[in-house]
């Protein structure tokens, strides 16, 4: 579960005042509103990489307002993905377990996992710099996940894949859905992504947020 | 309605590589002037002398140490120039460029009155510190070559590492402090990671600097022979007893590894480009 009790920010030109709303345990929630409102701005400050101005970030009950990113327990794709150049497929899916000094075994016990949910066990030992539209998606959303956290945060992660790939990601998504139980925000301007996937459907106005 | 005229770019490649052709040609003439001059002959004298051999070991070995230690500082400084705003950064940025504006002997200049000023009721001085104290005197001695060529070579690796960290996508750090790194934890496995071939750039563009540095040495570390002398200090000893063959022939064992350097650095941005 995650809500937002009051949340301002400001960043440069972005203003966002006094949002709020709730999205509970295993829901998936689509998030749109035109370009320029401040959906991306929205999803990094609930993960932790901007300042809150006022106003409260629950996870799970908790409030997290001052927590640093990684101890939010919140996975986040971002539009542009930002993959590791340097690192494998598999190292990727390992990162964050890596961080948390996960044992070996279960590192690979859960890399293995998160591979087959979405697909992508034939690319573990690849590098991430020739890989597709669809398996880098793929490849970032695996990272995310792979730490079981409970809020997944989505920029409009199929914004940039053809139409078939996007239809495999449909499934892809939903398969993560069943599978995790993870509460999911994710922002949109696509409408047959809000219908294919949303529980909840979130519209960002130019003054605030509602449900 | 006019005919249709068939034109020609030959004038524009014409003046374009006129005006270009002649630095390099220009490049091209000092370098063939000094191989005209020398012969190998002169080579082998030059490298026969012992105090030549010196300088030249010291030279590698004074330059390699400022390289190490520019890089050291360039790292975490261009990190923080090209990652954060903070009080003071514009400040920050204009001083890290005074060592490539100023004058070579102001700087060796600047160096010995920092050593060597009286500071405080006791007249204490850095320079007296280290020698009495610490045990380890610095002017007129091989660290003072070390320190000389660092103060332009960093300066120069410092606007190498902030092009480099620049050209990384700061969202991967992002993303890595979401699945748990803290801020070291972001810089030490993502962006240093990615930033190997701007550290290696780094290193080489501060060895070559440090190589040619000449005025700063004469100052805070003087010249003399098989103590603080370097290459840059033999060509002008040389030339100053008018032994000129000797000179030429040091010049171009400097030039060779100029060259060298270049080429490495030549091909490692063609190895960022690809």
């Amino acid at each position: 579960m995650i809500e937002l009790c009051d949340v301002s920010v400001t960043i440069g030109q972005c203003h966002l005042n006094r949002v709020s709303f709730k999205v509970d345990t295993g829901q998936y929630a689509i998030l749109m509103g035109r370009t320029g409102l401040g959906k991306t701005t929205l999803l990094e400050t609930i993960c932790g990489l901007r300042h809150v101005a006022s106003g409260h970030i629950l996870v799970q009950g908790q409030d997290v307002t001052d927590y640093s990113p990684g101890d939010r327990s919140i996975g986040y794709v971002p539009q542009d993905l930002a993959l590791f150049p340097t690192l494998s497929v598999a190292e990727h899916l390992a990162f964050a377990l890596r961080i948390r000094k996960c044992s070996a075994l279960e590192t690979d016990q859960r890399v293995h996992e998160v591979a087959e949910m979405l697909g992508i066990k034939h690319l573990l030992q690849r590098g991430v710099a020739h890989l597709s539209g669809g398996e880098s998606q793929r490849v970032a959303l695996g990272r995310a996940v792979s730490f079981r956290p409970a809020v997944l945060l989505l920029d409009e992660p199929l914004s940039a894949l053809d139409e078939a790939t996007r239809d495999e990601m449909y499934q892809v998504l939903r398969d993560i859905k069943s599978q995790t139980r993870m509460t999911t925000i994710h922002v949109t301007h696509n409408s047959d992504e809000a219908n294919a996937l949303a529980d909840l459907r979130l519209d960002i106005g130019s003054s605030n947020l509602v449900a | 309605m006019k005919p249709i005229r068939r034109r020609s770019d030959k004038p524009f490649f014409l003046v374009m590589g006129g005006i270009s052709a002649s630095f390099v040609v220009l490049i091209v003439l000092l370098l063939a002037a000094d191989v005209l001059f020398t012969s190998s002959q002169d080579f082998a004298d030059a490298l026969g002398k012992p105090e030549i051999r010196a300088a030249f070991w010291l030279t590698m070995l004074t330059c390699t140490v400022a390289a190490i230690m520019s890089v050291f500082v360039a790292t975490p400084l261009g990190y923080l120039l090209a990652r954060f705003e903070f009080p003071g950064r514009r400040i920050i940025d204009v001083l890290v460029d005074i060592p490539i504006v100023l004058p070579p002997l102001v700087l060796g200049l600047s160096l010995l009155i920092l050593f060597h000023l009286p500071i405080g009721p006791t007249q204490w001085k850095l320079e007296t510190w280290l020698r009495d104290d610490v045990g380890f005197p610095v002017t007129y001695r091989w660290p003072a070559i070390v320190l000389a060529q660092f103060s332009v070579a960093c300066a120069f690796a410092v606007r190498t590492m902030r092009v480099t960290f620049d050209q990384i996508n700061p969202r991967a750090e992002d993303v890595a402090r979401t699945l748990g790194c803290t801020r070291g934890q972001a810089f030490m496995l993502v962006a240093l990671p990615q930033a190997w071939r701007g550290i290696v750039a780094a290193g080489t563009i501060a060895w070559a600097r440090a190589l040619g540095e000449f005025g700063p040495i004469l100052v805070f570390a003087g010249a003399t022979r098989m103590r603080t002398e370097v290459l840059s200090t033999t060509v002008f000893l040389e030339l100053s007893v008018g032994e000129l063959d000797a000179a030429v022939a040091v010049s171009l064992i400097m030039v060779l590894m100029a060259i060298v350097v270049l080429i490495l650095l030549r091909s490692l941005r063609l190895g960022l480009s690809t």
